[in-house]
């Protein structure tokens, strides 16, 4: 068991490319942490340096307080579970958890061991003898998984383990995967694209951009006060709705002729400034004496809870709220909302306006 | 579709097997003639159908030769096929699959100029070159060899094309996972690429086992001795421009244990050779 | 392209290519050289002095009509082997690629002429022709027809032609077979709704979009009958009679032969090398076409 610290890492590719940009994180002994963002933001970039399949162009990465810039993946005590798995086609199950253990010269007979063991808790241990290609995908997984296990490393990464399996299998492994790690207490790296894998698994929530943390923290704490505009629409879904608002004094924005009380809002903010003012769709609430009144568009409806499309105060909005509280065909709707739960962003930084 | 599916499925049929037909043609009346004796051959009086000299002929060819022209007996030449075609098959897929390896899997300098060094050989048939390569091989005294009959025919582009054609095709993250659980080149080629490549290796040995079985001009050339003759060259020498001196019978027999070998490849093994030819010119 | 994972080091891959560079350097450049190097030289009767000339080979080559002769053979050979193996090649691909019941017991009996040696595809046919004892032969000379293609250089043409047509249609049978295969059904069935009948939709709609596949075919099969016949013309006409059947390739051979005019054969074989640069360079931009098509 070990941490793994991160210290000022950079990725330059030839041709000046600069994908990781200097990223600093620290994950304790037994941590999940999930790095999440949009394609492109150097998050698996930042895992494969980890797992020492990139070169590190400069800063220092750390595990169990060895330095491993310079060290081969074999050696780095880390096992990796790779997007498509990378499962050896032409090997048993048997044998694919098997060979990198026998590459380090393990004994037979523990390998046997560590195998069943990891096919146990998985719950493959029926088709140890099939190859890759005969498993769903749903199995696949597990063997990657298995894989991983069986080498009893430090660390764990995952690079975006279930984004091939469907929606239903990828709900399933999602609780799986963290039951597992929590028994086994590995810390783990966990590289999605996908927020709501990203704020279930994590207890390290790393959100990157642009091959920069825009913001880290627990996974409540990212949600509840998101650093910067960006970090506020890519959690949370459906996405918190961002409207242009003007500040009218302490504590009240409005946005077109509505006012809003605000909780959370920096000092310097002088009134009549532009500023961008962030609103989840279920912090506004639907109740009869709300003092703010919406122009309902149209309804879309989930099951347990409705969509409102709409505006307020001339910009558009989307709110959600529990099915059933308003007749189907309203028009408006009357909403109110915790100032503590009004968000601000700088309008050219997009960075948050609180206290 | 609904249209007139009976009537061109009838000219599908007929059509296929008149080509069929006139491609097995040839090699019938081969057959025939290796199964009647020189005397009806040589009057122009063979019937279409198969004749009383079967055994004969093919005992006689295999182990005691011709009496007049090459004297050797054909299995000796057939021997000698073989091994050519093995050597130019095998070596072939050694050479190419190391130099593709090398060219996939490793970032060194020159390594585009070693490949088109290599690439540029598609270019160069050996016809066009043979007295000059012929001269090389003799002053390395390989004439009337093995080594001399497959070597100098062992290099060309197709195979590394085809190997690294293929190795483009295995994930990346094969190799990834392989460095993490501790394979190293050479691992990774043993257990991973090769065990993977054993079809297009299988592909490339068919269409190359046929290759070096069917050269004609090169061991024409560099063979002097009877006893190095390869079955394709030996039937040559069998038919003399006198049709009276020729032995038909048992050159005849000799063309049918000639088309034997490669034929019977093909036929067992269709899929591989399609594979093979149709991947080598991707 | 690359890959992007791969190994370190430079010793290894420098091992690892080391056969096949030795190889191709030894047996494949260097006699090339050689070629071009022997192809401004001149040797005299006795090969004990040798003499730079610069082009003077190559114009003698040119003001003897022997040359011009088989260049013109080459022509007519390739165009009539290409056109005939190539139609013949498409007609049973097409029949074949009607998916009717047992067409795969049919592709296997089309296919294995092609693993017959060329030296012996002309062994059969020169059997089956030979004017003294050939069954072919006797049936044309019941019908009152003069064949002797040892003393009519047409005839021998002809008979040459056939061989070689006769091996390469199954060649061209696999790769048309692939190509049509290739075309989605559904463009063919849009067709069909568009009210075009069979060989209306076979003329506007499949033979245009198997024009790559015929265009790839129409260069091997050139560079087939450049090179590869050579043992159906050894050992069914040996170039004869007088030259009638002596392609390029196969004077590169006769005049070489016995070192008798190295220097001639030599820029023979540099104009050759040129010929086949070429229609690489031809097949070059097919494949690039192919890329975008």
């Amino acid at each position: 068991m070990a941490e793994v610290s991160i210290t000022n890492v950079r990725k330059v590719y030839p041709g000046n490319v600069e994908a990781v940009k200097g990223v600093s994180i620290d994950i304790p002994d037994g941590g999940f942490c999930v790095l999440v963002g949009p394609s492109g933001c150097g998050k698996s970039t930042l895992l494969r340096m980890v797992a020492g399949l990139e070169t590190i162009t400069s800063g220092e990465c750390r595990i169990g307080g060895r330095v491993v810039n310079e060290i081969e993946p074999s050696d780095r005590d880390i096992a990796m579970v790779f997007q498509n798995y990378a499962l050896y086609p032409h090997m048993s199950v048997y044998d694919n958890m098997a060979y990198g253990l026998r590459n380090r010269g393990t004994p037979k007979d523990e390998i046997e061991r560590r195998v069943q063991e990891a096919s146990k808790i998985l719950g493959i241990e029926s088709f140890l003898e099939r190859r890759p290609r005969q498993l769903s995908g749903g199995q696949r997984q597990r063997v990657a998984m298995g894989r991983a296990i069986v080498r009893k490393p430090q660390v764990f990464l995952f690079d975006e383990p279930l984004s091939n399996l469907d929606a239903k299998l990828r709900v399933q492994m999602r609780v799986e995967i963290k039951k597992l790690q929590r028994a086994l207490g590995v810390t783990s790296i966990y590289v999605t694209h996908d927020q709501v894998e990203a704020m279930t698994l994590s207890d390290k929530l790393v959100v990157m951009s642009a091959g920069r943390v825009e913001q880290m923290g627990l996974p409540n704490e990212v949600y509840r006060k998101p650093a910067s505009r960006f970090v506020a629409t890519f959690i949370g879904s459906p996405p918190m709705n961002i409207a242009r608002g003007v500040v009218r004094g302490k504590g009240a924005v409005s946005i077109g002729d509505v006012v809003l009380p605000v909780a959370d809002m920096a000092a310097d903010l002088v009134p009549g400034a532009a500023i961008e003012v962030g609103l989840r769709p279920e912090d506004l609430i639907v109740t009869p004496n709300g003092s703010l009144t919406m122009a309902v568009d149209f309804i879309e409806e989930l099951g347990a809870t409705q969509l409102f499309h709409g505006m307020l105060g001339g910009a558009a909005l989307v709110i959600q709220a529990a099915s059933g509280l308003v007749p189907a065909d309203s028009k408006t709707l009357n909403l109110s909302i915790d100032p503590a739960k009004v968000h601000l962003f700088d309008l050219e930084t997009g960075m948050r306006r609180g206290l | 579709m609904v249209e007139n599916r009976t009537f061109g499925d009838r000219l599908a049929y007929l059509i296929l097997t008149i080509g069929v037909l006139i491609l097995a043609f040839p090699v019938y009346l081969t057959f025939v003639a290796s199964t009647w004796d020189a005397a009806t051959i040589i009057n122009g009086q063979m019937p279409l159908y198969p004749g009383p000299f079967f055994a004969e002929n093919y005992y006689r060819t295999l182990f005691i030769g011709t009496a007049g022209t090459t004297r050797e007996p054909v299995i000796n030449m057939m021997i000698n096929s073989f091994v050519m075609a093995m050597a130019i098959a095998l070596g072939k897929i050694f050479i190419s699959v190391l130099s593709a390896y090398a060219v996939v899997y490793y970032r060194f300098p020159f390594r585009m100029a070693a490949f088109w060094l290599i690439f540029l050989t598609l270019m160069l048939p050996v016809e066009v070159r043979i007295f000059p390569t012929f001269k090389v091989v003799a002053d390395i005294g390989f004439l009337d060899t093995y080594q001399g009959l497959a070597v100098p025919l062992i290099a060309s582009a197709t195979g590394t094309l085809l190997f690294r054609q293929f190795f483009m095709t295995i994930p990346d993250e094969l190799l990834e996972a392989s460095k993490i659980d501790g394979a190293g080149p050479f691992r990774f080629f043993k257990d991973t690429v090769l065990p993977l490549s054993m079809t297009t290796v299988a592909a490339l040995f068919v269409i190359q086992f046929i290759y070096g079985w069917n050269q004609y001009l090169w061991p024409l050339l560099i063979t002097t001795k009877d006893s190095m003759q390869t079955i394709v060259i030996g039937i040559k020498k069998m038919i003399v421009t006198a049709d009276a001196l020729t032995e038909w019978q048992l050159a005849m027999t000799t063309a049918v244990l000639a088309m034997l070998p490669p034929v019977a490849v093909v036929i067992l093994m269709q899929r591989l050779f399609v594979k093979g030819l149709v991947d080598q010119e991707k | 392209m690359n890959k992007t994972a791969t190994f370190k080091g430079y010793l290894i891959p420098a091992l690892l290519l080391a056969p096949q560079l030795a190889i191709t350097l030894v047996f494949f450049y260097w006699p090339a050289s050689q070629a071009v190097w022997q192809s401004f030289l001149v040797q005299d009767a006795f090969g004990t002095s040798t003499e730079f000339v610069w082009f003077e080979n190559y114009k003698e080559l040119f003001s003897k009509p022997d040359y011009y002769k088989a260049l013109w053979n080459t022509l007519v050979f390739s165009t009539l082997v290409t056109s005939f193996s190539l139609s013949i090649a498409l007609l049973l691909a097409v029949m074949a690629d009607r998916q009717i019941r047992g067409y795969q017991v049919y592709t296997t009996l089309l296919i294995w002429p092609y693993a017959v040696a060329p030296a012996i595809a002309g062994v059969l046919w020169m059997f089956m022709f030979n004017p003294s004892l050939g069954i072919m032969a006797k049936g044309l000379r019941s019908v009152g027809y003069d064949w002797n293609p040892l003393l009519n250089g047409n005839q021998a043409m002809a008979l040459v032609v056939m061989a070689a047509v006769w091996k390469q249609i199954s060649y061209n049978f696999l790769f048309f077979l692939a190509g049509l295969q290739a075309i989605p059904k559904s463009v063919i069935e849009a067709a069909t709704i568009d009210g075009a009948r069979p060989m209306r939709r076979f003329w506007t709609i499949i033979f245009p979009l198997l024009s790559p596949t015929t265009f790839f075919l129409l260069v091997v099969n050139v560079v087939y009958v450049f090179f590869d016949t050579f043992g159906i013309i050894d050992t069914i006409t040996g170039g004869g009679p007088s030259k009638a059947t002596e392609t390029l390739v196969y004077k590169v051979y006769s005049d070489g032969k016995g070192g008798a005019d190295l220097g001639g054969s030599a820029a023979q074989s540099v104009i050759l090398l040129f010929i086949v640069i070429c229609l690489t360079a031809i097949q070059f931009r097919y494949i690039e076409r192919k890329v975008t098509y």
